[in-house]
């Protein structure tokens, strides 16, 4: 690696102030920093530091996505297999369908995304973060499969823009960037992002007769009869074990409980996500769904299914483990974090069942606690000052 | 029988290279500097010039605002340098001579003022801090409470207690109680059976920052706007000690020569101010490797770049590490190597059978960001603040939210260890101490 690190201070200079690359500066130091760690020594304070960086913790996470990426690109070729009635397809068949499916909507989302961070980090004459290693491939996994490329460009663009680089990039923003693009998309092409046609890819080829593209929640939505029973893409009933394995159509990341409960075991034992969010989530929302399931109405579908199935259906499981637990725009005082996730679990179910307008409401609980956690943090804090005050008034007297 | 105070929240670094019992005499040093930063809170003037002969205890250095109080000469000698830097601003005095034993007369009556005056003339004042804001104390009022601390838990301090006598200590804490209307609260380790008459005893357990005096007044008794205490460590309260009992003004103390790069750990007497170069000559490993000196422990200690450098206050310390600016590390951020250490369980560090051998240097590991893992500076910040909203009001450089969330009740040296486990590498030492500079000049 010496021989590469001499190389690469060879061309270094040429992107340095006056150099003939220079506003490159940025670009270049991204790449630098993740080849090599830099050898800046501290100069006040501590002597020494923890070997952990922000890099390690980013690359924990989309380490812990891959699980659920690898099984969604599998399970899209499954969908559209299913759909247009070979199911019998082999496993590498299937995998490489659903590959090849998202390839342009990941490259999208990362080429527009990386490259407004590194324009905006060269006018800023600040090093690239690696916030968004990780929303690259969240924005993908949590829109559907058939979504045009060009859409999730603009989505992606507006959401680095105006969720993030304009409060002051990684670190300030107080939304989370991949559900402001999720929401973007969702208002903004509402017909394009719902409904039956867009979460399975038939590419072009007619679907059997059975074939129903809707998702088990897109499904309930559309109810016409008290009844809970949602069926996959051919028409059978869903069980248990093919909601837990993310057998159905969906947002091609979010659909399989096994997936994401290895994503968060990897993310709990690394300590990267904040295990209160997660407990107090996964609490608050089957709460709401004993709530709901207790007082069924025909007026409001969603209230049929059991509560298991309520956690194990859509996008609830996902957004509670990788978009509630961004540490940055979640809560951040330990009491904080147990009421901001109840309330995220609780509201998203809420939203789910009692609103007719949104079949899925997990995006929606996570911006709006989005919006409310610093209120949260700022009430918990205020009773320690209010402690103080209390300390200082006593003494006076 | 005093009271047990266990601090939960902490972390014991496992640096190699603590110093062993064995005390050498340094003979040698000849040369011996004072540096006025290391006495934060004054402006400082020379009363000495170039060639003066002085006597160990003579006044070197004087405060503007208080011709009392003086910063004195640890050696008898000539005096060889006074060096100046930017703007004229004193960066260090230089004696060279040998370390001496100065001879004071007592007042006849102990009363307060007599007795501050004393302290101050002799120079031990200026071994005291205040809080808030950590600076030798200048704020007028009386102290509430004072309070000295037995032990140092950072990482590979010595024990204090081992090179302090114990009748000094306790004439030195009843000495303190003239000082204050309130208590004097002496902190030690559990297991040390001190007791005390004059000062009010608390034994403390647990890991680092256990030994800050910060983190015992927070478990004590909080300091709160308006209120003033004095903190010091048992070395300086046993000189006090001494210099009422005997009328012997000494400054010789016990450094703990510490640090992988160490040939062989050990302590060294010498005396405050030491020259560096002479108590770390020869002492080194010879591993061709670049080092870093450092006066103090790895958390709190000051650089020393210059051989020609002097030992910095408090006096009890020298670590020296791999500085590692000349490493080579190919993707470190994928590394899984069970030598570098982290609290975070992102590394191997936590499983247990890797604890020993861990290599630190002094890189920085990582980018410079804003803040964004949560609750790191809780787990070992063990007072009851909130150490990540009371930096981001320093750095918004809001007065009123500052006070509120407890600025008064922290030193910079309460958030080393924040610092060492940050994830974002903010400089919190530096944002602290700015903080406080900035507080005490807008408000006093």
């Amino acid at each position: 690696m010496k021989g590469l690190k001499k190389n690469i201070d060879k061309i270094k200079p040429q992107f340095e102030e006056g150099g003939r690359f220079s506003k490159l500066q940025s670009v270049f130091d991204g790449f630098y920093t993740f080849l090599f760690t830099p050898n800046e020594t501290g100069k006040t304070g501590v002597h020494i530091h923890d070997s952990n960086d922000s890099k390690r913790a980013m690359i924990t996470v989309v380490i812990a996505l891959l699980p659920c990426c690898l099984f969604g690109m599998w399970n899209i070729g499954l969908q559209h297999y299913m759909a247009i009635g070979s199911p019998d397809r082999d496993l590498f068949t299937l995998f490489f369908y659903g590959f090849f499916a998202v390839l342009p909507q990941i490259f999208t989302a990362y080429i527009v995304g990386l490259g407004i961070e590194f324009i905006v980090a060269q006018i800023r004459h600040e090093e690239i973060q690696e916030g968004f290693l990780v929303s690259g491939i969240l924005i993908p996994m949590i829109c559907p499969v058939d979504t045009p490329s060009w859409m999730l460009a603009i989505a992606v663009a507006f959401a680095v823009i105006f969720a993030k680089e304009v409060f002051g990039g990684t670190g300030y923003n107080f939304l989370n960037v991949a559900l402001v693009t999720r929401a973007f998309l969702f208002f903004s092409y509402p017909s394009k992002m719902s409904g039956d046609h867009v979460f399975v890819k038939l590419g072009g080829q007619p679907g059997i007769d059975s074939f129903s593209g809707a998702t088990p929640l897109g499904q309930l939505a559309a109810q016409t009869e008290p009844s809970a029973v949602v069926t996959n893409v051919v028409g059978d009933p869903l069980s248990y074990t093919d909601i837990f394995l993310g057998l159905y159509p969906g947002s091609w990341g979010e659909t399989s409980c096994l997936c994401i409960f290895i994503g968060m075991a990897i993310l709990l034992l690394s300590g990267v996500a904040n295990w209160r969010i997660i407990i107090s989530g996964l609490l608050g929302g089957f709460l709401m769904a004993l709530v709901a399931h207790n007082w069924q109405s025909p007026l409001y579908p969603c209230t049929y299914l059991q509560p298991l199935e309520q956690l194990g259906l859509g996008g609830f499981l996902f957004a509670i483990t990788f978009m509630a637990t961004d540490p940055v725009t979640a809560c951040r005082t330990r009491t904080g974090q147990y009421i901001y996730g109840a309330l995220i679990g609780i509201i998203a179910i809420l939203i789910r069942c009692y609103n007719t307008g949104y079949p899925e409401g997990a995006m929606l609980a996570v911006l709006l606690m989005n919006c409310f956690a610093p209120l949260i943090d700022y009430c918990v804090v205020n009773a320690n000052i209010r402690k103080r005050m209390r300390r200082l008034t006593v003494r006076n007297i | 029988m005093s009271k047990v105070i266990k601090i939960k929240k902490g972390l014991d670094i496992p640096l190699t290279g603590r110093a062993t019992d064995q005390k050498e005499k340094d003979t040698v040093t000849r040369r011996f500097g004072l540096i006025p930063d290391d006495f934060p809170g004054y402006k400082w003037k020379v009363s000495v010039k170039a060639g003066d002969s002085v006597k160990a205890g003579d006044p070197l250095l004087y405060a503007k605002e208080d011709e009392s109080v003086r910063i004195v000469s640890p050696a008898s000698g000539t005096v060889t340098d006074i060096h100046r830097g930017e703007r004229r601003k004193i960066e260090y005095v230089e004696v060279e001579g040998t370390a001496g034993v100065g001879e004071v007369t007592l007042p006849a009556n102990a009363n307060r003022e007599a007795v501050l005056t004393l302290l101050k003339e002799c120079g031990l004042f200026a071994m005291m801090r205040q809080r808030p804001f950590d600076m030798v104390p200048f704020m007028p009022q009386t102290p509430r409470d004072i309070f000295v601390t037995a032990f140092d838990t950072a990482p590979l301090a010595a024990s204090m207690l081992d090179f302090v006598d114990r009748h000094h200590l306790e004439k030195g804490l009843e000495i303190l109680g003239i000082l204050t209307d309130g208590k004097v609260y002496l902190s030690v380790p559990t297991g040390s059976g001190i007791e005390s008459r004059a000062a009010e005893v608390y034994e403390f357990e647990g890991p680092h920052p256990a030994g800050n005096v910060g983190t015992q007044i927070a478990a004590i008794a909080p300091v709160d706007k308006g209120d003033v205490v004095w903190t010091l460590d048992a070395l300086t309260a046993a000189r006090i000690g001494r210099l009422f009992a005997t009328g012997k003004l000494d400054f010789i103390t016990a450094v703990a020569l510490t640090g992988p790069e160490v040939e062989k750990p050990h302590m060294v007497e010498t005396a405050i101010g030491a020259c560096i170069e002479s108590l770390v000559k020869g002492q080194l490993k010879n591993d061709g490797l670049h080092k870093r000196i450092i006066s103090g422990n790895v958390l709190t200690g000051e650089r020393i770049k210059d051989m020609n450098g002097f030992l910095r206050y408090p006096y009890r310390q020298i670590t020296v590490i791999e500085e590692g600016d000349d490493a080579d590390e190919f993707m470190g951020w994928a590394s899984m190597n069970p030598r570098k250490y982290s609290v975070h369980h992102t590394f191997p560090t936590f499983l247990k059978g890797l604890g020993k051998g861990f290599h630190f240097d002094a890189r920085v590991r990582g980018g410079h960001r804003a803040m964004i893992m949560s609750n790191e500076y809780d787990k070992v910040f063990p007072m009851d603040i909130y150490p990540e909203y009371l930096i981001k009001a320093i750095m918004a450089k809001d007065i009123d939210r500052m006070e509120k969330l407890g600025i008064y009740e922290v030193a910079p040296e309460d958030f080393a260890l924040a610092e060492f486990v940050d994830t974002s590498k903010l400089e919190l030492q530096k944002i602290v101490r700015d903080g406080l500079l900035y507080l005490r000049q807008e408000t006093i």
